[in-house]
């Protein structure tokens, strides 16, 4: 293999794996060390700089960063990463000082933002600080999109929502809320210097099945029926409810029915329960409120009598793996079919985009699944003053999936706004190594292993949260839980790195390294070093790190994959061959590179 | 000194050996050794070699005598037995473990200083006696824990870290030992584990006085430039006579394993008594590592020509030990009754009347 050049900056990136799951690209070690040295309002900041919504996403974020964790390869549990975003944000102090210099004289450029989900919040906060001029149009009565239309107070209390969306607004974004948009002819003919569209993908999908025109009174598409309740247009619900997919909207839509007043909650899923699209924890918090899940249960006709809705019709099917693809199949079981009776449905098997205000002869072209046409990389679509992101760029995502596409979206309105080139001009990311060595054997960083178990988040008591749609049901970390569980993280942004001119080769790090990582071997292509080394490295997502040759024509190998960034090889390295620098990965964002 | 404590969890593919136990479940505490010391990686090769063995870790009595080598035998296998001596007298305290409990495996650690020079008089004795057991000499040419004088295995004209030459000629103590009676001997490089390890191997299986001296380089004291002992001295001279692969118990050569193309006449197995076998390949057709003088003759050979000969110098698996010498009794001292072990007036006054 050559020998790994780590100063491209995506190599240590991808050492910090929760870091390069996130899709923000969060600097997840550096917040959690804060909260272990009780620096809430710092760990805050880490947050909010780089996905805008830290109070919010602590409670409701997707988490691709926790599967990701190292912690679920070396021990099993990832650190409660998400949680402890919530730590921070809960227990911050006064965030003002840190809040962006804005600019009392602006740039004379202004923007529209169509939409004020989380997408367009975070495009706003990139460019006020610029000196933009920034419209922003809804047609809710208040910001925050789906996170407050969809995401159920007992997820999400208002207060947490609003103090975040409120931030953003009180930079000095220019809102025009309760404003439906029917036009985007009409909104180009006001003539902005561009425009943001973050309107997201707001239409839940219906099933044509026998006797569903009958039955309309009693059957509500999912996301409408929760933002109607987040709205305050609807109260309650009564008698046997079914709900109807098996993704989030549907476990947000059982349990506030449950909480709504329902005399019976059922979710029916026509897949197996492991293929469904709901997180785990949101399954787990589901069945832990006694709601039954069934699956395997295809509908095959609304019953009903009189125009009065008495109960569905499922088939009975099992999953079997296609010999040839491997994925799941679903073949009927020969039982009979099921009928279950219910009074009412909500309706929660996807979402799509759907924009019939944005005419179709404007230059602004669509593929066929009704999705614009847009450069991945500058999210700019094919009328070049029109951009988009979140929901609205490629279908339905989550909310850090908004702040991310928003960072890309509003450098690329920046460099379009200055006449520059979207992509050549484009900041790149950077890489900046920084020992941590304080002396002999002290180490800047808390190299020590802790074995603890993952800790488990409190919750409110049960017949609380049940009987109130404003009770949250997660308590979160205390400042003593959150401190353990802090302790938790492996620091895997403190890399090990290697100088090879100072190896002597004597083998001390392999002999110490708890983790089997370092092999001193003669080179050989990846598959064949893979084989070779003190363990097999079977992971091939991660990295081997390879040096170029030492004096006895052997090189360096280290397998990324289980390291615990523990230190011990620099320690008892005598040369200092190895040391243990912190990298830091700029990810570029407007402001942290103003032009 | 580390200060970081060495965690407990591993690599998750770490495998089982035979008693299901992995390789950290052999290791000791952290070391306390300068950070690159060569006696920590023949540590970890002990550890390798016992986990690979699968020889329970609890039934080893571990022994030694004083200086950094003579530290090591906490650094493994820290379920087992240890006795820590005076300087140069590990083969005494050796010798009566070995007698009181022969089921015990004893592996001796010893430094250069401690064997060659105040316990030189031990070590002779040691040999002759052929303890069934491991003796290994991490040997660095220096007392390192001292902080650096001449040992008498130093190279004479090899010099100290200032410059001052040293006067003496060396002791080999692998000549010593194929002199006056070990069954098996060999040298080994601390940086070569690929060679040490099977070298290990067949010396804890070997039934008799076993002896490794073993390269150490002290990175503190004695591995720079005007040294024999270093890490580059002794990567840049180290020539195998002999290499060993032990092939265990239930070994069946795979198709890659027969398709080694060994020179006709220059390899052929030891059997171990555990049914274990060792596979010799010798680089030099014309050696003989079942004859003493020719083996003898060959280290002083290279020696002259500053040449460093590792390996499996001389093995007899066939050779008595000191049981049978003796004659001992099958059973571990501590498992006789007291009946056995006193046997009373009666037996004494037989023996007394042997004797007029
Ligand atoms: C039930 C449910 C639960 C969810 N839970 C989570 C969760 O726990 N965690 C998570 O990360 N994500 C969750 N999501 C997804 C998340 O809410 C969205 O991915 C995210 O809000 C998308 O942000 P956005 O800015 O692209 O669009 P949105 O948040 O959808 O905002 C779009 C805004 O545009 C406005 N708009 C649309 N069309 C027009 C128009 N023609 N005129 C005027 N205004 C218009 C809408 O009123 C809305 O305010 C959930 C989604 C649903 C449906
Ligand atoms: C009776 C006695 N004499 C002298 C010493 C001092 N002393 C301690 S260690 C040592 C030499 C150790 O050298 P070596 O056996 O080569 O071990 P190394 O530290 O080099 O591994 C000496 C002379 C002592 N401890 N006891
Ligand atoms: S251990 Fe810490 S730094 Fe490493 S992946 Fe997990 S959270 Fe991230
Ligand atoms: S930091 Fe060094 S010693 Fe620790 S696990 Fe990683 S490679 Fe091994
Ligand atoms: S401990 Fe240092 S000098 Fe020794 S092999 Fe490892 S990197 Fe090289
Ligand atoms: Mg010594």
């Amino acid at each position: 293999m050559k020998a790994t050049d780590i100063r491209d900056p995506s190599y240590f990136h991808k050492v910090v794996d929760c870091q390069w799951a996130c899709p923000a690209h969060t600097p997840v070690p550096d917040y959690i060390r804060l909260i272990a040295e009780e620096r809430y309002t710092e760990a805050y900041m880490v947050n909010w700089e780089s996905n805008v919504f830290p109070g919010i996403l602590g409670r409701t974020c997707d988490r691709p960063c926790e599967p990701a964790c190292r912690r679920v390869r070396t021990e099993e549990k990832p650190v409660a990463i998400c949680r402890l975003k919530r730590v921070a944000a809960d227990h911050k102090g006064d965030i003002t000082p840190y809040m962006p210099a804005l600019p009392t004289r602006k740039n004379g450029k202004r923007i529209a933002l169509l939409g004020a989900g989380p997408a367009s919040l975070a495009v706003a906060r990139d460019l006020l600080p610029l000196g933009y001029e920034v419209d922003l149009f809804d047609r809710d009565p208040a910001g925050g999109g789906m996170m407050r239309s969809q995401i159920p107070a007992f997820r999400l209390p208002a207060d947490v929502l609003e103090e975040e969306v409120d931030l953003i607004l009180n930079m000095g974004v220019n809102a025009h809320f309760n404003y439906e948009i029917t036009s985007m002819k009409d909104m180009l003919d006001m003539n902005y210097d561009a425009y943001f569209v973050g309107t997201g993908a707001p239409r839940g999908r219906d099933l044509d099945l026998p006797g569903r025109q009958e039955v309309d009174a009693h059957i509500s598409i999912g996301i409408d029926w929760l933002g109607s309740v987040a709205f305050g247009h609807t109260h309650s619900i009564s008698g046997k409810v079914i709900v109807m997919g098996g993704g989030n909207t549907a476990m947000d839509c059982c349990r506030t029915s449950k909480r709504l007043g329902a005399e019976s909650v059922t979710v029916v899923v026509r897949s197996a329960f492991e293929v469904m699209k709901a997180s785990d924890w949101e399954k787990e918090e589901a069945l832990d409120e006694r709601i039954p899940i069934v699956n395997n249960r295809p509908p095959k006709e609304f019953v009903h009598e009189n125009g009065k809705l008495k109960g569905v019709v499922f088939g009975c099917v099992k999953a079997v793996q296609d010999e040839a693809s491997g994925r799941l199949r679903y073949e009927p079981t020969g039982e009979p079919d099921v009928y279950m009776e219910c009074d009412h449905i909500l309706m929660a098997i996807g979402q799509e985009n759907h924009c019939p205000w944005i005419e179709r002869d404007i230059g602004l072209e669509f593929d066929k699944w009704d999705c614009p046409i847009l450069d991945e990389t500058t999210f700019q679509s094919t009328h070049p003053k029109v951009f988009f992101g979140g929901d609205s760029a490629f279908g339905p995502e989550n909310i850090i999936w908004a702040s991310a596409h928003a960072h890309q979206a509003a450098i690329s309105i920046h460099l379009f706004c200055q006449g520059k080139d979207l992509k050549g001009d484009r900041p790149p990311e950077g890489l900046n190594l920084i020992s941590q060595k304080m002396g002999v054997h002290e180490w800047s960083y808390d190299a020590e292993h802790d074995p603890a178990q993952r800790f488990i988040v409190p919750h409110a008591d049960k017949s609380k949260a049940l009987g109130n749609i404003k009770v949250e049901v997660e308590l979160g970390f205390d400042r003593a839980l959150g401190a353990r569980e802090a302790q938790r993280c492996l620091n895997c942004d403190v890399q090990t790195v290697f100088v090879e001119p100072l190896c002597i080769e004597c083998d001390a790090c392999v002999d110490i390294c708890p983790m089997d990582c370092i092999t001193f071997a003669s080179n050989g292509n990846e598959d064949d070093l893979r084989a070779r080394l003190t363990a097999p490295a079977e992971n091939a997502e991660q990295d081997l790190y390879v040096s170029e040759e030492l004096p006895t024509g052997r090189v360096m190998v280290k397998d990324e994959d289980v390291c615990l960034h523990c230190g011990l090889c620099a320690e008892r390295c005598p040369t200092n061959a190895w040391d243990m620098q912190k990298s830091a990965i700029h990810i570029p964002q407007l402001g942290t590179y103003a032009a | 000194m580390t200060f970081v404590a060495k965690p407990r969890v591993h690599h998750p593919q770490l495998p089982l050996n035979d008693l299901g136990l992995n390789r950290r479940d052999y290791e000791g505490a952290v070391s306390t050794l300068c950070a690159g010391c060569g006696h920590d990686s023949v540590s970890a090769a002990i550890v390798q070699a016992c986990a690979e063995l699968s020889l329970p870790p609890h039934r080893f009595a571990k022994v030694s005598g004083i200086g950094c080598s003579s530290k090591t035998p906490s650094y493994f296998l820290n379920a087992s037995h240890g006795f820590n001596a005076v300087h140069g007298r590990m083969p005494s305290v050796a010798t009566g473990a070995n007698l009181a409990n022969r089921e015990l495996h004893c592996i001796g650690v010893s430094g250069d200083g401690d064997s060659a020079s105040i316990g030189i008089g031990q070590f002779a004795h040691i040999v002759r006696r052929r303890i069934n057991m491991l003796y290994i000499v991490d040997n660095n040419g220096t007392y390192g824990l001292t902080k650096g004088q001449f040992s008498a295995t130093n190279d004479k004209g090899s010099t100290s870290k200032k410059g001052a030459p040293n006067l003496y000629e060396p002791i080999d103590l692998v000549s010593m030992a194929l002199q006056i009676g070990a069954s098996f001997v060999a040298r080994s490089f601390s940086g070569d584990k690929q060679q040490l390890v099977p070298l290990l191997k067949g010396a804890l299986l070997h039934r008799g006085f076993a002896f490794i001296d073993v390269i150490s380089p002290c990175v503190a004291f004695n591995n720079h430039n005007g040294s024999t002992k270093s890490y580059d001295y002794v990567r840049g001279r180290g020539a195998s006579v002999v290499t060993a692969d032990f092939l265990p118990k239930d070994f069946i050569a795979t198709a890659a394993e027969t398709v080694v193309d060994y020179a006709p006449g220059t390899t052929e197995t030891v059997a171990l008594p555990d049914g274990s076998r060792l596979r010799l390949s010798k680089l030099d057709e014309s050696y003989d590592p079942h004859d003493r003088a020719h083996a003898l003759a060959h280290v002083l050979e290279a020696q002259q020509r500053g040449e460093v000969v590792t390996g499996l110098l001389y093995v007899d698996p066939d050779a008595s030990d000191c049981h049978e010498i003796l004659d001992t009794v099958e059973t571990p001292l501590n498992a006789l009754g007291e009946a056995e072990l006193c046997p009373g007036q009666g037996a004494l006054d037989r023996i007394n009347a042997g004797l007029r």
